[in-house]
């Protein structure tokens, strides 16, 4: 049973000479099969705990701890933590110039499962994937992220939290700059991942449109680089009538 | 009418330009090196070339001391020869046009002569293995093939040297010749080479540079076409590491109709002052209806304090052409995209390596020479294992 759990994670950042806390004491356990929101403002931080989780050379923790299963994350490189389970979704994948998908997914698959996959069964995999989130097979031979449109890069991060089957995955902001039809695809993909059971989810967005596609187990909302106040769904609906206004308020004064 | 693109990019902030199409060379081209003056470094086909590291080749200092070891071994029908500069086949295909070059022709003692009769289909390539073993070095080297010939020629460069060399190609009407030149050079080695092919009359002249080692390379491929219908392909892979110094200079002289040219030179640069140079000209002259041009120069450069200038620069004297047009583009592998292959858990060496091999592969495909795709992804591999371990 794979469980993630933050402890009063504190994270700094550089930022125009100065250092900058991001995150200020995040305290969050995220166990498999259970899928946590994390909503909140722009600038609240959310990226920030994502991309820390991951191990972005850019931030760097100040304190706190993170574990998997026990196991101290924050001591692992970024290849270290994808291979114990760790997956992220990101907003903005880079391009990789001259790396066709279909190299970079066998490739991913070889380091995180230990083994090349076999080739026969590898293509199958593959193709079925792709045909679950109405991707054409041409896709595979362009090269990753270039040229893509918003909505393919997303496909193409949940393609492969499909195919890599990680414990924790960490979606950032998976909604953004999606059309319906694309939100729905995408989010079939994700729960299509989600009823394997096997896998605990982290859905950070802006947006409570997500959840009515997604639906969470536990909602936090955060706010000046914490969690000020978690529930159920519920909260979600909260969120959507009220806004963050109150939260934004709340962490100005602190 | 000159399309003088600015283009290319550095490491360190730098920006080249496009140079003037009159200032392409500094003298008219000759067999003599008394008439090119001793470059200072600012003409324009010196100023990327830091003069110092030429132990002399360009001001005539640099006296022929060195030894070489050639091996040629042909296949059956195809002779290898030594002669003297009084041979006709020797200068057929163009002057020398910079000093160095010049210099090379005339300090040569005698010159290499592989001749490829016509009507020959070669199943085996001809090889030729140039090493070198110390001193300097003026070499002659000419490779002849006769009409509706087909032949692949490899020429491998290895060990120390300090050489300046002129190499041509005289492909027969309708022959079709690959030729691969591997500079393989130990990293002290310095080779300084004018390149040029003269091809007849729908003939095919495909043409592989893989620069690796050296201290300082620096070569002058150019294409220059005798009769109609010809094609050149010019195909080149260079590894710039740490301190070398790797320059390739390309120039195509369209001045016959209905021939075509394709140009796709791609490098990859790592370490501290790795400089790459890139020059493609093309000139389209008036008489020279109906061609079709095209050349690409990519750059990727792997860490900090490497530098790549890059410069396409077409001439174009007709509208009446197929088509002309180039691209050069220089990118980096940055902490972003490691950070994203690492998050997919790969290490951040298979990182690079996949990277660097998926910008080569592409290149490496389009040259359609399987046995030496192979070798040459080996080869980047052993690169990338020297940087990396």
């Amino acid at each position: 049973m794979a469980t993630l759990e933050i402890n009063d994670l504190h994270v700094t950042v550089e930022a125009d000479n100065a250092t900058k806390e991001i995150l200020r004491g995040v305290d969050l356990t995220v166990k498999q099969g259970e899928t946590h929101a994390i909503m909140g403002p722009n600038g609240s931080g959310k990226s920030t705990l994502a991309y820390s989780l991951a191990g972005h050379p850019k931030y760097t923790v100040t304190g706190g701890t993170v574990t998997l299963d026990g196991e101290d994350v924050l001591a692992m490189t970024v290849d270290e933590r994808a291979r114990a389970g760790l997956f992220l979704a990101m907003q903005y994948p880079v391009e990789v110039p001259g790396v066709s998908v279909s190299n970079f997914l066998r490739t991913s698959a070889t380091a995180i499962r230990g083994e090349a996959p076999k080739l026969r069964t590898w293509v199958k995999e593959v193709r079925e994937a792709m045909e679950r989130l109405s991707m054409d097979p041409a896709f595979a031979e362009r090269n990753v992220n270039e040229g893509f449109s918003g909505g393919e890069k997303k496909r193409h991060e949940i393609l492969q939290l499909e195919l890599l089957k990680p414990h924790i995955a960490i979606l950032d902001e998976t909604d953004s700059g999606l059309d319906v039809d694309a939100l729905r695809v995408v989010s079939e993909g994700v729960n299509r991942v989600r009823e394997g059971g096997d896998v605990g989810t982290l859905l950070i967005t802006h947006y409570t449109r997500i959840l009515r596609y997604i639906k969470p187990d536990f909602v936090h909302v955060f706010a000046a680089g914490r969690i000020a106040e978690s529930g159920g769904a519920e909260l979600a609906d909260k969120l959507e009538e009220e806004g963050y206004e109150s939260y934004v308020k709340g962490g100005a004064s602190a | 009418m000159a399309d003088n693109t600015p283009a290319g990019s550095t490491t360190d902030g730098a920006i080249t330009v496009g140079q003037p199409a009159d200032a392409r060379v500094s003298a008219a081209p000759s067999y003599d090196v008394a008439d090119f003056p001793v470059p200072h470094g600012r003409e324009e086909e010196w100023r990327f070339t830091p003069l110092e590291r030429l132990r002399g080749l360009h001001d005539g200092t640099a006296e022929a001391t060195g030894g070489l070891r050639v091996e040629v071994t042909a296949p059956d029908g195809v002779t290898v020869q030594t002669v003297d500069r009084t041979d006709p086949r020797v200068g057929r295909a163009g002057k020398p046009v910079d000093r160095v070059a010049a210099q090379a022709y005339s300090s040569f003692e005698k010159a290499s002569v592989v001749s490829i009769p016509k009507e020959a289909i070669l199943t085996e390539p001809v090889r030729i293995a140039v090493h070198g073993e110390g001193g300097t070095v003026y070499g002659h080297q000419v490779v002849e093939i006769g009409a509706f010939a087909e032949a692949v020629v490899v020429i491998e460069h290895t060990g120390d040297t300090t050489m300046a060399a002129n190499v041509e190609y005289l492909v027969g009407d309708g022959a079709k010749l690959t030729v691969v030149s591997v500079q393989d050079w130990d990293d002290t080695a310095v080779h300084a080479a004018q390149h040029t092919a003269l091809i007849g009359r729908d003939a095919t002249f495909k043409s592989v540079v893989v620069t690796l080692g050296g201290d300082l390379v620096r070569l002058h491929p150019r294409v220059v076409y005798g009769a109609p219908g010809g094609e050149a392909e010019l195909y080149g892979l260079y590894f710039t590491d740490e301190g070398q110094h790797q320059e390739h200079r390309l120039f195509i002289d369209h001045d016959t109709p209905h021939c075509r040219s394709n140009v796709a030179y791609k490098g990859a640069l790592q370490g501290q002052d790795a400089h790459a140079v890139w020059i493609g000209d093309v000139l389209i002259r008036a008489a020279a209806e109906g061609t079709d041009t095209y050349e690409l120069n990519r750059n990727l450069v792997l860490t900090d304090g490497a530098r790549v200038d890059s410069v396409p620069n077409l001439e174009i004297e007709t509208g009446e052409i197929v088509g002309a047009g180039h691209a050069s583009a220089t990118g980096r592998f940055d902490d972003e995209q490691l950070f994203y292959l690492q998050s997919r858990g790969m290490r951040a060496d298979d990182a690079r390596r996949l990277v660097v091999r998926g910008f080569f592969g592409e290149l490496v495909q389009q040259i359609g020479l399987a046995d030496l795709e192979e070798r040459l992804m080996a080869k980047i591999d052993a690169e990338l294992e020297a940087s990396v371990g």
